[in-house]
């Protein structure tokens, strides 16, 4: 009777809670939106932490891009299913941050385990953007990013120009040598252009995005970039858009075949587009700059802000479940994982060790342009406006300026008449949030 | 008409899969919208807020809301009628041709079996800014077409490839009412000395008005609800919201926004607006039937 | 026929092949492209005539794992396969039971049951999309085909034109059968389904054109690529994160995803416009 023994066991097991594998160790789902090669990746860290220990098994699961994995993630919870670890983007922070009950912040979870975290240990520009007012942390950073300047050397040395300026107006000057040389036909485009034309121009250049620390105070937030020099660098690209210094390129990651195709010179993207302009940058030689600043706002530029996403703990789950996540975390913020993780994909580091532990493999070395983010995101203490953004309904926020900023730069409005357009959308977007979430 | 009596249970049992259907995918969710549009909820379903009238207030008083109604009738507006001439036009010329008439419809009728997305992707292909031969075209001839960040152009490509997967339809209904036309009228009026162009404005055309009205019933229903498919692949409603239409408007504040309340406000309006639309065709198809 | 002219027709049949070069320079463009590699499209304009890769782009698309789906092609064909004929045979199953009580029954409730059944004729699933979602997660049928088949089988379309044909039915049939001692059931099997033959293929072509084509319902429930369908995955395939659009694969698969309905289209034309006509009396 050994079977049916076995079987009334597991049935036991089940109904306490716990949910077995083959062997007895216990499951964790991760949901993710990491397709292609990042998913490979992904799936490679999670069976290295299945192999080195024998209590928890991880299964990652891929959902659909960021924005479906965060609708499917809240559409599971409803249905109570939900997944134990999901990776959310860094839009959806204030969304997940509000929904205390559905939640278990990560610096709970770290104590309650026996997990010490030494918060030191972490670059404060990466974890800012998802610790709380007192510094704890709320979720695990993963694969973050923050803008560079993607740039065409082959095209610069046509226009005769050496070095890539590290000012706005520096730039000017540039884009336009580049264009009336008829090196190319256009000076710049940009992937992302609220993250990287005003969220980070903003953090770059020490303006506030929005009211109460940029959202970090609380829901009373409003945006405020209607009414900062954010307006008159809108207005610059604008301009830009008529003699070609710049051209409009789309939202996401649209733009980067333009530059690819050698028809722009220089491109403002993530970092972790690195692999990809590596692989798709076949005719000319290329070099990743630092994204520029404004010289008529700041001496020395801030530092900039990420993007990507970061991985949350959903409520609900056993207690084995949340030892086996605290584990599994642990696992992931060593200098190795990271390490491996960073150098492969091109997002940022989460901690001093991994970039150390990088600068000792010589990677930075082999790999030109591979440190050009770190270096940007280290070396200055954040500010309230550089710490990153805390917005409620911010992937809304962020369509209704992207949406704006097509009318900008299409001519259908001034900057400041369309930011204005944006910033009352936007705070109407902030109050109802304030309103479901109070 | 003759019918079954005396059986009691044998109705319901052969009404039961489409009722326990109807009930469970459709009056249940309709429900659930109209209790939903006076809430707001977070999105994970941890508290609720009774708020009255407010989401449909905040919906009504909206800009964007008006916006979006007045893209959706221009989409609506050119597609339908976009999708319509072409199709008179085809088909007057194919009935003409008799020899070939049936030819041409089998040759035509295939693009009504293109998913929406599907004729979606073809034309973005032809207008991409990159790669596109038609944007090539037209930057030959100076236009600088970039539907990415020019709002009319993105209209255009969602018009264009909506009409291209919807003219056939169009063509198989017009044929058939021509050639439903009794030749003799157009002979008499021949011999009394009308040209083809007199012909069709004084006979064909009036005689084709149902199946116009109805045409254009159905060509709106299309440009309403089935187009999603073709937007979310092409422009995804943008650039600056150009083609953000009530229905794709629904979808981002309802599943990328979650803003559940408001959602179903808009659901419960269109829902309004839709039953009035479909009233009308109702009744013509009811009336229809009589004859 | 003295009101004829031969300048015309020739103008006629002109226009005509024009239009249907122009119908067809979609299709023609994505046929030549997939046939390219990714560094020959992306050299310029795209080509109107094919490229070195034959037909490798299409083995490739159905036999390996296409980047960002998380599977291959085949899969989703399968998946569209089974969404479309759930739709097609479940609509024209129920409807067939529905429209057969309404029509040759009396009893109470019938106008109430008519009237439920046929409101359903004036909100598509779009409308109505957030709470049926819900609904269907409620119900735990997020990626699943049920949750595929069964919103979609709930507007009464179908049932609305099996009406229209039973009422054109001549009574003196059911009196005969009547005479002869069968029932309902065997009115309805021996003598009503044999008549309805042509209306099932008519309804079944449409049906299945209807369910292929879905976009935003299997858009929302399926999250994983072992339910998703082949006409949803061309949005996942062209927001290629920081790579160039490849057209090629897109392309490939946009034309793997239009040959099921085009060809059941082409070889069922004449139930097809029987049945598109039939609707509108």
């Amino acid at each position: 009777m050994p079977r049916l023994y076995a079987g009334a066991l597991t049935l036991g097991m089940a109904a306490a809670g716990l949910s077995l594998s083959a062997h007895g160790a216990t499951e964790i789902a991760w949901w993710h939106a990491m397709g292609g090669e990042l998913g490979n990746k992904v799936d490679e860290i999670a069976a290295d932490f299945n192999a080195s220990q024998d209590d928890y098994v991880v299964e990652p699961s891929f959902r659909g891009n960021y924005s479906e994995t965060m609708t499917g993630a809240i559409a599971a919870f409803r249905a109570g299913e939900a997944p134990a670890i999901v990776q959310i983007y860094e839009v959806g922070t204030a969304t997940m941050m509000n929904a205390e009950g559905a939640i278990v912040p990560v610096h709970e979870l770290m104590s309650e385990s026996g997990q010490d975290v030494d918060p030191g240990a972490f670059l404060p520009a990466v974890t800012g953007y998802y610790t709380d007012a007192d510094g704890r942390m709320l979720s695990m950073p993963f694969n973050s990013s923050t803008p560079v300047v993607y740039v065409n050397r082959d095209i610069l040395d046509e226009a005769g120009v050496d070095a890539v300026p590290t000012t706005w107006q520096g730039l000017g000057e540039t884009l336009g040598r580049i264009v009336d040389s008829g090196a190319a036909e256009c000076g710049m485009t940009t992937t992302w252009p609220s993250w990287i034309q005003l969220e980070n121009f903003s953090a770059r250049n020490d303006l506030p995005f929005a009211t109460e620390q940029n959202g970090f105070g609380g829901l009373e937030a409003r945006l405020s970039i209607d009414d900062t020099a954010a307006v008159d660098h809108i207005q610059r690209l604008a301009d830009w858009q008529q003699d070609g210094r710049f051209d409009y390129g789309g939202r996401f990651d649209d733009a980067a075949p333009a530059f690819y195709t050698g028809r722009c010179a220089m491109l403002m993207a993530s970092s972790a587009s690195l692999a990809g302009v590596r692989a798709n940058a076949e005719d000319f030689d290329f070099s990743v700059a630092p994204l520029p600043y404004d010289s008529d706002l700041v001496d020395t530029p801030q530092n900039s802000i990420i993007g990507g996403a970061s991985l949350w703990v959903l409520a609900g789950k056993s207690d084995e479940v949340y030892q086996g996540v605290a584990r599994f975390f642990d696992y992931l913020s060593s200098a190795e994982v990271q390490a491996d993780w960073h150098q492969f994909s091109g997002y940022l580091p989460i901690t001093q060790a991994a970039y150390e532990l990088g600068q000792q493999q010589g990677f930075y070395e082999q790999n030109p342009g591979s440190a050009v983010a770190i270096e940007q995101m280290t070396g200055v203490t954040p500010t309230a406006n550089s710490k990153g953004l805390r917005l409620g309904n911010m992937p809304q926020i962020r369509d209704v300026i992207e949406e704006q900023l097509e009318r900008i730069f299409n001519g259908d409005v001034s900057a400041q008449d369309g930011l204005s357009e944006a910033v009352r959308r936007g705070n109407a977007l902030l109050e109802r949030f304030q309103q479901a979430n109070g | 008409m003759a019918t079954f009596q005396r059986h009691r249970v044998t109705p319901w049992l052969l009404l039961a899969p489409q009722l326990a259907v109807v009930a469970i995918f459709f009056f249940w969710p309709a429900a659930q919208a109209m209790l939903q549009a006076f809430y707001v909820e977070d999105p994970f379903g941890l508290g609720r807020t009774f708020v009255a009238f407010e989401n449909f207030a905040r919906v009504l008083a909206s800009a964007e809301y008006y916006r979006a109604l007045g893209i959706t009738v221009t989409f609506s507006a050119g597609v339908a009628l976009g999708a319509m001439a072409l199709a008179l036009l085809l088909a007057v010329l194919a009935d003409r041709v008799i020899k070939g008439a049936g030819a041409y419809k089998a040759l035509l009728i295939w693009p009504y079996a293109v998913a929406p997305a599907v004729a979606g992707v073809l034309w973005g292909f032809m207008l991409d800014p990159e790669l596109g031969l038609i944007s090539a075209g037209l930057g030959a001839l100076d236009i600088d077409w970039n539907h990415q960040l020019n709002g009319g152009q993105a209209m255009a490509l969602v018009v264009m490839a909506s009409i291209w997967k919807q003219m056939s339809y169009n063509f198989v209904f017009f044929l058939a009412g021509l050639q439903a036309i009794p030749r003799s009228l157009l002979e008499a009026a021949a011999i009394d000395g009308a040209g083809p162009w007199r012909r069709f404005w004084t006979i064909t055309f009036p005689l084709l008005s149902p199946t116009s009205f109805f045409l254009l019933v159905m060509n709106s229903v299309y440009a309403f609800f089935e187009t999603f498919g073709t937007i979310d692949a092409t422009t995804a409603g943008g650039p600056g919201g150009a083609t953000r239409t009530l229905v794709y408007k629904v979808f981002e504040d309802g599943f990328i926004g979650y803003d559940l309340g408001s959602s179903a406000a808009q659901s419960v309006l269109l829902m309004g607006l839709v039953g009035l639309l479909t009233l009308l065709q109702f009744r013509y198809l009811e009336r229809r039937v009589q004859y | 026929m003295r009101y004829r002219r031969r300048g015309l027709d020739i103008a006629s049949h002109a226009l005509l092949i024009l239009a249907l070069i122009a119908f067809c320079l979609p299709v023609w463009l994505a046929i030549t492209a997939a046939t390219h590699d990714q560094a020959s499209l992306y050299t310029g304009t795209a080509p109107l005539w094919f490229g070195s890769e034959g037909l490798d782009n299409f083995r490739a698309v159905l036999t390996e794992p296409v980047g960002r789906l998380g599977t291959d092609v085949t899969r989703l064909l399968l998946n569209s396969t089974v969404m479309a004929l759930g739709i097609a045979l479940g609509k024209i199953a129920i409807a067939i039971l529905a429209a057969y009580a309404i029509v040759f029954f009396r009893f109470p409730l019938r106008r109430l049951c008519f009237w439920l059944i046929f409101i359903t004729l004036m909100l598509p699933v779009e409308v109505r999309i957030m709470p049926t979602y819900k609904v269907a997660a409620d119900l735990g049928l997020l990626n699943s085909y049920v949750g595929l088949i069964l919103p979609l089988i709930a507007s009464a379309t179908a049932t609305f034109l099996f009406r229209q044909f039973y009422l054109t039915v001549p009574p003196e049939l059911l009196e005969a059968a009547r005479v002869d001692g069968a029932g309902p059931w065997r009115f309805l099997k021996d003598i009503l389904l044999p008549l309805s033959t042509t209306n099932i293929a008519a309804l079944f072509v449409i049906m299945f054109l209807y369910g292929w084509n879905q976009y935003l319902w299997p858009l929302l429930i399926t999250t994983e690529s072992d339910h998703m369908t082949i006409v949803v995955s061309l949005k996942r395939l062209l927001s290629s994160a920081d790579n160039l659009v490849p057209w090629q694969t897109v392309m490939a698969t946009a034309l793997l995803a239009m040959l099921p309905p085009v060809a059941v289209i082409v070889l069922m034309q004449r139930y097809f416009v029987k049945g598109l006509v039939d609707a509108e009396k």
